[in-house]
């Protein structure tokens, strides 16, 4: 199969949807000729003009609230916050309005949008640039909140969060940006709430989010003589697939989290608090989420790579977890 | 304004005015949302300016409104009894008793809601406008909001996007000179807000809102400007809030100036004109009255009488709201 980049993939899937479905538009800063600051959107102003390709001034809140009114109104618009950092300034036009609408109406007004955004850590640009916000979005009702690790998924889901009739956050990480992966031609789409077992194993459940999967991956490698590692990638965190963590912990009896937000209030803490709650008699330790630092993002690169876990410190977590 | 048109707009002023004395009414006797106040924000001495604008809106013509917006909702053709039956937390009211007051919704007349936060409403009723211009529908987006409103970013950011992209909006603000109990003089640093627009490259026009007539030939330049698709306007009118910011706040203005503003009711004013100009007689606006009064008594009924939502119901149906699998069988 061929290997396109993750970036590649989340093009792919925009071009494709917006040639399925004439509601679907663009709008974001330099979204047009730019390509997005990223090149995510690169050939779709060329193809689709300057109606469906919009860009933007820098007014997130602005913008972003257009695309909620005309999703309102029965587009699907696909917004993209040039970095996650900056919805901040979108906030109440998202957890207020988008996440709203459709339950305040009585489900007679629907808000099908995506807001894509890329973000993360590692790119040395300092705290305002590098933040992983997906909790705040998952604590919210009304909203879906998407993280793809590999091209494949980002394609895939990309295509069902443009098509679904809910408001969707769908978070792009910088780092797997240019990362190859296969992706088929032929079109797929992979629904919403269905995680997906990146490594099979017997020993310990895994649980990734995003990034944190290529360097859990990279563990599962280094430890491999002694201990079997399974892998999941819940990929959507809301709706969850709890089902597959627990049918996991089922086998491996043990949990280890990853992500690279703060570990306070994490999602890590929603998926132990649910497999605590739900599957505890499958548990032979105690569930452990291993996490950022709760601290802003510096910016020096030694101190900014000290603030999330590494292949290395996901492997020493693992045997912490697993008694010799 | 098309003199024959002018008891038609009162009767539909009789209507916002009737239905919230008498949603007031309720409210004192605790029948609106069981024993809680709840919030209930009432648009009268401002009926001239729903009035006015819905006159030369279309079936399929959207209106974004705000927490003040029972005016907004009857005014583009809303129900009375299910706006009532949503007062008092109804399954059968026009959100089914999910948004309450400030969140009514019509899908069929393309009331696209209120809404609790100022300002919000802007970039939605832009969006609205993006996608009729999009698809080439001719219609027009309505956006209501305060002088509070006009010193949120999103009224720069909105304002500035329509006129860039020739959107259809009419932003129509209502000044009613308090936010809440703050001064209008005390959050705008100019005279009119209607002078805004020069800085966004729109037409801004400053009204009496208590003249219906003078709202309608402002609003329908407005109108006509954005279904040409020569973009948004920007149209203030002038007006004042006779009760309280709502029905459980206080109220820090002075009396002789809310005396003076029930003078110039845009009610009155409108009834005087229609008798001096002979368009219609004492009694045919008592006839009018009379019909909007009993078209309240029977949203009352229908309201007291519709159910209120099943409480089990609604727990199985939120298990789900987002799509996640439930418990672990």
């Amino acid at each position: 199969m061929r290997e396109i980049k993750y970036v590649e993939a989340v093009n792919e899937a925009l071009m494709e949807e917006m040639e399925n479905d004439t509601g679907v538009f663009i709008i974001g800063e330099e979204v047009s000729c730019a390509g997005g600051a990223f090149r995510a959107t690169e050939g779709l102003f060329e193809k689709f003009g300057p109606e469906r390709v919009r860009d933007a001034p820098i007014s997130e809140s602005g913008f972003t609230g257009l695309a909620v009114g005309a999703a309102m109104a029965g587009l699907r618009p696909v917004a993209e916050i040039m970095y996650l950092d900056f919805i901040t300034t979108a906030m109440d036009q998202v957890i207020n309005q988008a996440a709203k609408v459709s339950f305040m109406s009585g489900n007679r007004i629907k808000a099908p949008l995506v807001i894509r955004a890329p973000y993360g850590i590692g790119t040395r640009e300092a705290a305002q640039h590098s933040q992983s916000l997906e909790a705040w979005f998952a604590h919210t009702p009304g909203l879906k909140v998407v993280m793809p690790s590999t091209p494949y998924d980002a394609k895939g889901l990309l295509k069902t969060s443009i098509r679904d009739d809910s408001p969707v956050i769908f978070l792009e990480n910088r780092i797997l940006y240019f990362k190859k992966g296969p992706v088929p031609r032929e079109e797929y789409l992979i629904p919403l709430g269905q995680a997906d077992i990146k490594r099979k194993g017997k020993d310990i459940t895994v649980v990734a989010l995003s990034n944190m999967v290529p360097k859990a991956l990279e563990a599962a490698g280094m430890l491999s003589e002694e201990i079997e590692m399974e892998v999941i990638d819940p990929r959507t965190l809301v709706p969850l697939d709890i089902e597959t963590i627990a049918g996991s912990l089922k086998k491996t009896g043990r949990l280890l989290v990853l992500h690279e937000a703060p570990e306070r209030c994490g999602f890590g803490a929603e998926i132990v608090r649910q497999v605590s709650e739900q599957a505890f008699d499958y548990l032979d330790a105690p569930p452990k989420v291993l996490g950022g630092l709760n601290v802003p993002i510096p910016f020096s690169p030694v101190l900014e790579d000290a603030c999330v876990p590494s292949a290395e410190d996901v492997a020493d977590a693992v045997k912490k977890i697993i008694p010799r | 304004m098309k003199k024959e048109t002018m008891p038609e707009a009162l009767r539909i002023m009789y209507r916002i005015r009737l239905f919230e004395e008498h949603a007031k009414k309720m409210h004192k006797e605790n029948l609106l949302a069981g024993n809680f106040m709840g919030a209930l924000h009432t648009y009268i001495g401002e009926e001239a300016i729903a009035a006015g604008v819905s006159m030369l809106l279309n079936k399929d013509d959207y209106v974004f409104s705000t927490h003040r917006g029972h005016g907004h909702f009857i005014a583009k053709g809303g129900s009375i009894k299910k706006m009532l039956a949503e007062l008092m937390g109804k399954e059968a009211g026009c959100s089914s008793g999910r948004g309450g007051s400030m969140h009514l919704f019509d899908t069929e007349i393309n009331f696209m809601g209120g809404n609790g936060i100022v300002g919000a409403g802007l970039p939605l009723a832009t969006g609205a406008a993006y996608r009729a211009k999009y698809l080439k529908t001719k219609q027009v987006s309505v956006c209501y909001f305060g002088d509070g409103a006009a010193s949120q970013g999103t009224f720069h950011e909105s304002l500035n996007l329509a006129s860039l992209w020739k959107l259809p909006v009419i932003f129509v603000c209502e000044n009613n000179c308090y936010a809440v109990n703050t001064p209008v003089s005390e959050t705008i640093c100019i005279k009119d807000v209607a002078q805004r627009a020069s800085g966004y490259g729109m037409p801004g026009e400053a009204v009496d809102g208590n003249s219906l007539s003078d709202v309608y030939t402002a609003a329908e330049k407005a109108v006509a400007r954005a279904r040409d698709g020569a973009g948004p306007s920007l149209l203030e009118c002038k007006t004042y809030r006779i009760d309280p910011h709502c029905m459980v706040a206080g109220d820090m203005r002075k009396k002789e100036e809310i005396d003076k503003w029930k003078e110039r009711d845009p009610i009155k004013l409108s009834e005087k004109w229609i008798l001096n100009e002979g368009i219609a007689g004492p009694d045919d606006l008592r006839k009018i009255r009379e019909e909007v009064a009993e078209e309240i008594k029977e949203a009352e009924q229908f309201a007291l009488s519709a159910p209120l939502p099943d409480r089990k119901k609604f727990r199985e149906e939120a298990m789900d709201i987002d799509g996640s699998k439930g418990a672990l069988k």
